[in-house]
């Protein structure tokens, strides 16, 4: 026998492979493809708006956890590092790198660790800095660059625009034409379908590709990280409200297709609904949350005056997240004993 | 498709070291010390005396209460002391502790090789036998089989279950009893629907025991009413209600029992002994045990005298090396950590894990990250974490409403977390709480 | 004009609204003594069921249906609370000896050698029902710290290296938390003593001499010594296991000097 005493401990006596470390790992390595279309069509300014926010994320938090706390360091678990990416996929491309810090200090200071830290706090961190950001500096937030980095030769649908430097999202010009008098399918028609789905001219860096967004959800629903229950429902419900509102009236409103496919909806639905912490836990509580997350977005973007409203229909229903899982129980095994 | 349970479960690597070899005997030790408290329920009383000469399978205790089995003697010899001594847990529990001399065995006892398949007993002699054997379920509850066989007045038996499933990894000893007696474990089934007036019996068995499931169909042939189903891999499925709701898809009702659904679960070993007993006069004096682990120099299955010390089965594979660091009874999801190896084995005890510290020290408990993977794995549909969180605070009432009473222990809400929260540590607490209180309640 | 009908529209508003809520209020109007907020402001508001109730309110609530106040009394207030109560309340109030709760255990891993790691849940009630223990004696203290938890006025303290329970007892007030969070009955209320002076059997291990001296060496091996000097008959064995009589001990400190493993503790004077 060993110079250590024995284990003693009640069982299980094994552990699964599952660690919040690899969860979050696992949620860094999906975020890569559209990270890396994001840097090749942007350039430069991505890495360096990356580099400021994840690490004032991280420093942020190990400041607060050292000096304010007294709590043992977190940042090993890597939530921090996924807050700061997600925050700068959030933001335009054209931002100043201060603009990544001013939102990480949102992020963490005031969403994440005033709340107690990884999984005490009630809202998304990452929307909570993008949100902070969108309402205090509201035209450095809307400042659209269109894609024009490494890729700009190679792809077709990107050389038609590249006279013009900066535009609107599509979300944008929509609104702005509707107000104008324009019809919505007319609007809504000048972008391709190619351009939907591949290379979006205009919008957040993490909105760049809708393709690259969808193989980083594959990959976390292989990988088990999360379940198709909230990206779908919230999808279904934007597509099905959406070609509602279509037939009955195309000329004011957008169709389903491009309601899905533009905007934050991908990178909200998959990453930024689905962060346990402020999600629902039991199957029932998600599809009520997605529901309610597609229904809010959807009014906002047909009603509100802002162009676009995921983050905002996020926001809301993370203040649900608490009731839903109170009263949302799983399903139990056996019927009640009479 | 194989059948499942439908709800819940995990899928741990099955590390089936020791399914190659074949059941041994294991040599007599000096003395066994066989324990009182060998089933649920209160612990037997001995009938001998210090000093008294003992046979294999002469009784040495009866049972003291209605949910409690008669012991014998596993070995000849002399009764040396009848004390208290420490079980595997360290708790002070009557035991009679025997120095072995030869081995003689009652005459009445038929040690014969030969299969018998002819049955004459009546339903209440077949209980009967049962019962004077001291037959208790080998999965690991040791419930009285007796009392199992007998359903409560008002309800009725429909179907037989065997489980061969042996979900938990490392495990091989019923892997190894359905390869090398599937006869004798089809004429046990056999046997008990016989004594429970049934005329069907599945035999659930999962398909990482190829072997077991062919020599089962083989086995079954012979006997009409017998059908052996593969299972899908799925840890908790020798849970009675899992395997219940996998075979005959069925659930048993919160607070009921098993024969609410018409159902009575014995496991094949339980189903091995029963032959035994009925067929050949043998009481429940051994059992299949497996000697496991990776950092074993060797994993085997014993067929193994009740009331062996651990240590001596360790010494049986040839002694645990310096970094084994963690010695359990049972397997890995369910067993007990050995405080004390001098304690020694008893009727259900199906098997000796032998883990070193990196495959089972737990890891630093993080926060809760509300992922909801302990009630995505919960096999019962109950919420780990929010049990964890009522328990820390003291909260009675609430466990109760949220069916804490339902859990089953599995495991598998700890197997998952990934922030390694002890959610069963506190909820089996927890637990025990609620159940004392629904007590008091009903008196 | 518009004005005008903001302000009317808002004054109809609100006076629509008093009355309803006028009306709902006679309707679910709870009488009850006045007298229970008074004790309940009296009384020291920890809410920490050392009384036996489910808190100061519930206290309270019962001290004033009650005829007699011979069966309250609240530990952390003490004969000046109750004083002021039976004052309130027009009755008597029955004085008690000021308790604090002492650690009958000196098992420190030097004294009582560990024998395996425990390595589950972080709470003394899992480990306790799980197994006897990691130290050769099942009885004492666990070490994990569901005291320092229970404590509602943060003077149980655990020692990192050594996991021994200590208690502050400038801020014991007596409530009897910890004591009711020991799995192992460890924790026992005693009175302070005149000046402080206490003195205790600081072990609960009932095993035979032997076996406890095998497992630690402060622990109490029912020797019976103690009962023997004391002049006061206060010390009986019983079960391997000598126990102080509160009501009988003088705090002489003749069993503490005579104790073969230093088992009895006799409490110096305090500040």
């Amino acid at each position: 026998m060993s110079s250590e005493k024995p284990i003693v401990s009640p069982s299980p006596h094994l552990h699964g492979p599952e660690s919040t470390r690899r969860v979050m790992g696992d949620v860094l390595i999906a975020l890569l493809p559209v990270t890396l279309v994001a840097f090749l069509c942007y350039g430069w300014s991505v890495l360096i708006l990356l580099l400021s926010g994840v690490a004032t994320c991280v420093l942020c938090e190990y400041l607060i956890n050292r000096f304010l706390l007294h709590r043992p360091c977190t940042i090993g678990d890597l939530s921090a590092i996924v807050t700061g990416v997600l925050l700068v996929l959030n933001l335009p491309p054209a931002a100043p790198w201060w603009i990544a810090v001013v939102g990480a200090v949102v992020a963490i200071g005031i969403a994440k660790m005033t709340f107690g830290g990884l999984g005490q706090n009630l809202f998304n961190p990452a929307l909570v800095g993008r949100v902070f950001l969108l309402v205090s500096f509201p035209v450095l937030m809307t400042k659209w660059t269109l894609p024009h980095g490494f890729l700009q030769d190679y792809l077709p649908m990107l050389s038609s625009q590249v006279d013009a430097f900066t535009g609107a999202t599509p979300l944008g010009v929509v609104k702005e034409g509707l107000i104008s008098g324009g019809v919505a399918s007319e609007l809504a028609g000048s972008y391709t379908w190619q351009q939907l789905l591949f290379i979006r001219p205009g919008g957040s860096i993490g909105e760049i590709s809708s393709v690259a967004l969808l193989l980083g959800g594959i990959y976390l629903l292989c990988r088990r990280v999360i379940k198709v229950t909230i990206p779908v429902t919230i999808m279904a419900t934007v597509a099905i409200l959406a070609t509602i509102f279509w037939s009955v009236d195309p000329a004011r409103f957008t169709g389903p297709f491009f309601n899905v496919f533009t905007g934050g909806l991908l990178l909200g639905g998959i990453f930024m609904a689905t962060d346990y912490v402020t999600s629902p836990m039991t199957t029932s509580g998600q599809i009520l949350y997605g529901v309610g997350i597609g229904v809010i977005a959807l009014c906002i973007r047909y009603f509100g005056s802002y162009p676009e409203g995921v983050s905002f229909s996020i926001l809301i229903m993370n203040c649900v997240v608490p009731i839903l899982n109170k009263y949302c129980k799983p399903r139990r095994f056996g019927k009640e004993a009479k | 498709m194989k059948k499942t349970f439908a709800m819940g479960g995990v899928h741990p690597k099955d590390s089936k070291l020791a399914r190659k070899s074949a059941i041994e005997d294991l040599p007599l030790p000096a003395t066994v010390a066989i324990s009182m408290a060998q089933h649920l329920g209160a612990p037997a009383t001995p009938v001998v005396a210090v000093g008294d000469k003992v046979k294999v399978g002469q009784v040495i205790a009866e049972p003291s209460g209605f949910v409690s089995a008669r012991v014998h003697s596993s070995v000849s010899g002399t009764v040396k002391a009848i004390e208290p001594r420490t079980d595997l847990a360290g708790n002070l529990i009557p035991h009679v502790v025997i120095d072995v001399e030869g081995d003689e065995w009652l005459p009445e006892i038929d040690r014969t090789p030969d299969f018998k398949g002819d049955l004459t007993l009546s339903a209440e002699q077949i209980l009967a036998r049962i019962k004077d054997a001291g037959i208790v379920g080998l999965g690991g509850a040791a419930f009285p089989t007796h009392i199992k066989l007998s359903p409560p007045p008002g309800k009725t038996a429909e179907v037989l279950i065997l489980n061969g499933t042996e979900c938990e990894p490392y495990i091989t000893s019923d892997d190894r009893i359905m390869r090398e007696h599937p006869d004798e474990i089809a004429m046990g089934a056999k046997i008990m629907m016989k004594a429970l007036g049934v005329g069907r019996c599945f035999i659930g068995i999962e398909e990482n025991k190829p072997e077991a499931i062919a020599a089962m169909r083989i086995a079954t042939i012979r006997f009409g009413g017998l059908v052996v189903v593969p299972l899908k891999k799925k840890y908790p499925q020798g849970g009675e209600k899992q395997l219940i709701d996998a075979i005959i898809g069925r659930r048993v009702p919160s607070m009921g029992l098993p024969i609410d659904t018409g159902a009575v679960v014995q496991n094949v070993g339980t189903s091995l002994a029963v032959y035994e007993a009925v067929q050949k006069n043998k009481p429940l004096i051994d059992n299949i045990v497996t000697v496991t682990g990776k950092c074993l120099p060797a994993q085997k299955n014993f067929r193994v005298r009740v009331g062996v010390p651990y240590s001596y089965l360790l010494e049986a594979v040839g002694g645990a090396p310096a970094k084994a660091s963690k010695f359990i009874s049972g397997g890995p999801m369910m067993g007990k950590a050995i405080r004390n190896l001098e304690a020694t084995t008893q009727k259900a005890t199906s098997s000796l894990l032998v883990l070193t510290e990196a495959e089972t020290k737990r890891r630093a408990e993080g926060p809760c990250i509300r992922c909801g993977k302990c009630a995505d794995a919960c096999p019962m549909g109950l919420q780990p974490f929010l049990l964890n969180k009522l328990m820390r605070l003291n909260r009675t009432d609430e466990m109760e409403q949220e069916k804490i009473f339902d859990c089953i222990e599995c495991g598998c809400c700890l197997y998952t977390c990934p922030a390694n929260i002890p959610l069963l540590d506190y909820i089996r607490v927890g637990k025990a709480d609620v159940m004392k209180i629904m007590r008091s309640r009903k008196k | 004009m518009t004005i005008v009908y903001t302000i009317a529209a808002l004054v109809a508003l609100g006076l629509f609204f008093a009355i309803v809520l006028y009306f709902v209020a006679q309707k679910f109007k709870v009488h009850e003594d006045p007298r229970i907020g008074e004790v309940e402001s009296l009384l020291p508001g920890a809410n920490c069921g050392g009384c036996g109730n489910a808190g100061c309110r519930a206290f309270a609530e019962k001290v004033v249906a009650a005829d007699d106040m011979a069966a309250f009394f609240c530990p952390v207030g003490g004969n000046e609370v109750m004083a002021k109560i039976a004052a309130t309340l027009g009755k008597e109030a029955v004085e008690k000896a000021p308790m604090v709760a002492v650690v009958r255990c000196q098992g420190s891993p030097d004294k009582c050698q560990k024998i395996n790691q425990y390595d589950g849940a972080s709470s003394c009630r899992v480990a306790a029902s799980l197994y006897a223990g990691d130290t050769g004696c099942k009885w004492g203290c666990i070490g994990l710290g569901d005291c320092v938890n229970a404590c509602e006025f943060g003077g149980v303290s655990l020692d990192p290296v050594t996991r021994q329970v200590s208690i502050d007892y400038s801020m014991c007030t007596g409530c009897g938390g910890c004591a009711r969070s020991c799995p192992h009955h460890v924790i026992e209320l005693r009175p302070r003593g005149p000046r402080g002076r206490r003195v205790y059997v600081s072990c609960v291990n009932q095993d035979k001499g032997a076996v406890t001296r095998k497992a630690c060496t402060a622990g109490c091996i029912g020797c019976g010594k103690c009962v023997k000097v004391c002049p006061f008959e206060a010390i009986t064995v019983e079960n391997n296991l000598a126990y102080i009589d509160y009501t009988k001990c003088k705090g002489c400190g003749k069993c503490a000097a005579e104790c073969p493993v230093q088992a009895i503790v006799a409490t110096p004077i305090e500040k």
